[in-house]
């Protein structure tokens, strides 16, 4: 090898090595595991072959986990990123106390999800909560919204939105700012309504950024369990179980982590899906520039 | 955007309004919440103008745990993390975007593939490698598997790759060595860049939570988010006004540096946004 080759190689050294240990050998390791039995002692864990994936197919609660995940980015996702598309708009329009606006967004996010998660805690507490205040003040019945199965995941979801359309306003805002004004002022010259604008001109123009939102929010919410943790521990009845808070449960409760590998392959293989699904789209939007 | 597409007549002041109403609901939770820890415990949830400010709420905290650790911790682990990520990712991301070497594409897909598949969900092989490594219950164990930053590398890759050549070359020419044209080129003119990934990833660590909770078992090693998560579920009962103020104190250090310079903290953030 010539020597920029091997300072090249130097250069990525460290980064490399920490990558392979805690990124790599992990993902591998997963696999691996997830067809062994969990290890008793300093035993090596026998080999089980499939039965990890047997326990997890008659596993009602991973099943439970995966329907409430699907659910959550289904609830979270659409209206995060339509909200965040609104707020950066408002945001970046000459509207009056646009500053103040975009700080009350942006809050969320600077917070730590387990400080939103108590905050949200209190406020969905019944009798004392502001939420309950609100509503037995409009003569409506008490309700305890985290401890009933029906509506303990729509809070979840609620909290989600809350927590993060703020920070996808950032990258609409950076998108929008980054149109030349020109575009506006040619269409302006041909009459086109505002509507006309938005609609044709500067919503295709944010593909790139909603593409990408789409995928971390996508990301996030496989990966994101704080507020579960914190608020109701997957209950009530596994209502807000998510799939990676069961592989904390079966993990780190049971020490089952033979299981545990088996369960993070599935969230692994539908990250994966993630990503392959972004290089399509990616592809796509490449062809048809 | 251009000035020319602004709402006009009554549907800007619709607009306003909506805008106005959802920045109020917005800030609602987070407002409810410093009332909460301003005031005594009987005024949790009434709002009466004439409810006497108190900072008791933060004292019974601060004295019911032992936050200073707490924090001592936090401060070290986003230190730790914060020199960490920015050593190797500057190194890496020099590598690939100015080195030629066998491996190299391989190499920068396999980075990739960090940016979808975090350390945070493979918590259940890394608490093996921790435990082998024996470094269970310690700070270097919550920052390890986030010191080499796909992301990191990606953004200051995509930097390094807009300065130019020219530059290089000259200080090539007057003999100074691939390290040299680094720390003198390259680094002072990423200075921007740096500063919003360090704000990015501060507030990552900072507000981390799963995987130091599965990490720590000690006041010695816990951040900031952990011990207030063991001293809201402890045996502090339902005291809202204490837990509300402890919450505010954790978040503080970040919330204020944010009211301080929102307009760094949102460009940096979009900086880092745009790659």
């Amino acid at each position: 090898m010539n020597r920029p080759a091997i300072t090249g190689w130097l250069l990525v050294l460290p980064a490399a090595a920490l990558l392979a240990l805690f990124t790599h050998w992990p993902i591998v390791g997963t696999v691996w595991d997830s067809f062994h039995a969990t290890p008793k002692g300093s035993n090596p864990a026998p080999f089980v072959g499939l039965e990890n994936y047997q326990v997890m197919i008659a596993d009602e609660v991973f099943w439970k986990s995966l329907w409430n995940n699907l659910w959550f980015a289904l609830g979270t996702i659409p209206i995060s990123i339509a909200l965040a598309l609104v707020m950066a708009l408002w945001v970046n329009s000459a509207m009056r106390g646009r500053i103040w606006l975009r700080v009350a967004f942006f809050t969320p996010t600077v917070l730590p999800m387990i400080a939103v998660a108590n905050i949200w805690l209190f406020f969905y507490t019944p009798q004392y909560g502001l939420l309950e205040k609100l509503t037995t003040g409009l003569g409506f019945g008490t309700h305890n919204w985290l401890g009933t199965e029906s509506t303990a995941l729509a809070c979840m979801i609620v909290v989600a939105i809350w927590k993060e359309a703020g920070f996808f306003m950032i990258f609409y805002l950076a998108a929008l700012q980054s149109i030349p004004p020109s575009l506006a002022e040619a269409a302006a010259l041909e009459g086109a309504p505002r509507g006309y604008y938005l609609r044709r001109i500067v919503l295709p123009l944010l593909m790139p950024t909603t593409l990408f939102v789409l995928v971390n929010a996508v990301i996030n919410s496989f990966r994101l369990v704080d507020h579960i943790v914190v608020m109701t521990r997957g209950g009530p009845n596994n209502a807000t179980s998510l799939l990676l808070f069961h592989v904390y449960q079966v993990g780190f409760s049971f020490w089952d982590t033979g299981y545990a590998a088996a369960l993070t392959v599935v969230l692994l293989a539908i990250l994966a899906l993630a990503a392959i699904g972004q290089f399509v789209f990616l592809d796509r939007k490449v062809h048809y520039q | 955007m251009s000035r020319l597409y602004e709402p006009t007549g009554f549907s800007r002041a619709l607009e306003t309004g909506a805008a106005w109403l959802l920045g109020v609901l917005w800030i609602l939770p987070l407002a409810y919440a410093v009332w909460t820890a301003f005031h005594p415990s009987e005024y949790s949830a009434r709002f009466v103008l004439t409810a006497p400010l108190t900072l008791e709420n933060f004292v019974r905290a601060w004295d019911a745990a032992p936050f200073a650790r707490y924090f001592a911790n936090s401060f070290a682990l986003v230190t730790m993390v914060l020199a960490g990520q920015l050593v190797l990712g500057t190194l890496a991301a020099y590598a690939f975007a100015r080195f030629e070497f066998p491996g190299k594409d391989i190499a920068f897909i396999l980075v990739l593939v960090q940016l979808m598949i975090m350390p945070d969900v493979l918590i259940v092989e890394n608490y093996r490698t921790m435990s082998r490594l024996g470094l269970l219950d310690s700070i270097p164990a919550i920052g390890l598997p986030y010191i080499a930053s796909a992301f990191g590398i990606f953004l200051l890759r995509q930097t390094f790759k807009t300065v130019p050549r020219e530059l290089d070359e000259a200080a090539r020419v007057e003999g100074a060595g691939p390290v040299a044209i680094l720390l003198k080129v390259y680094v002072p003119l990423a200075k921007p860049v740096y500063l919003a990934y360090g704000l990015v990833s501060v507030s990552y660590h900072w507000n981390n939570f799963l995987w130091p909770l599965i990490v720590t078992n000690s006041v010695t090693s816990r951040p900031v988010t952990v011990g207030l998560q063991v001293f809201s579920s402890g045996d502090q009962g339902i005291d809202w006004s204490i837990i509300t103020a402890a919450t505010l104190m954790t978040s503080g250090p970040l919330l204020v540096g944010f009211l301080l310079f929102q307009r760094q903290f949102v460009q940096s953030f979009m900086r880092a946004g745009i790659r």
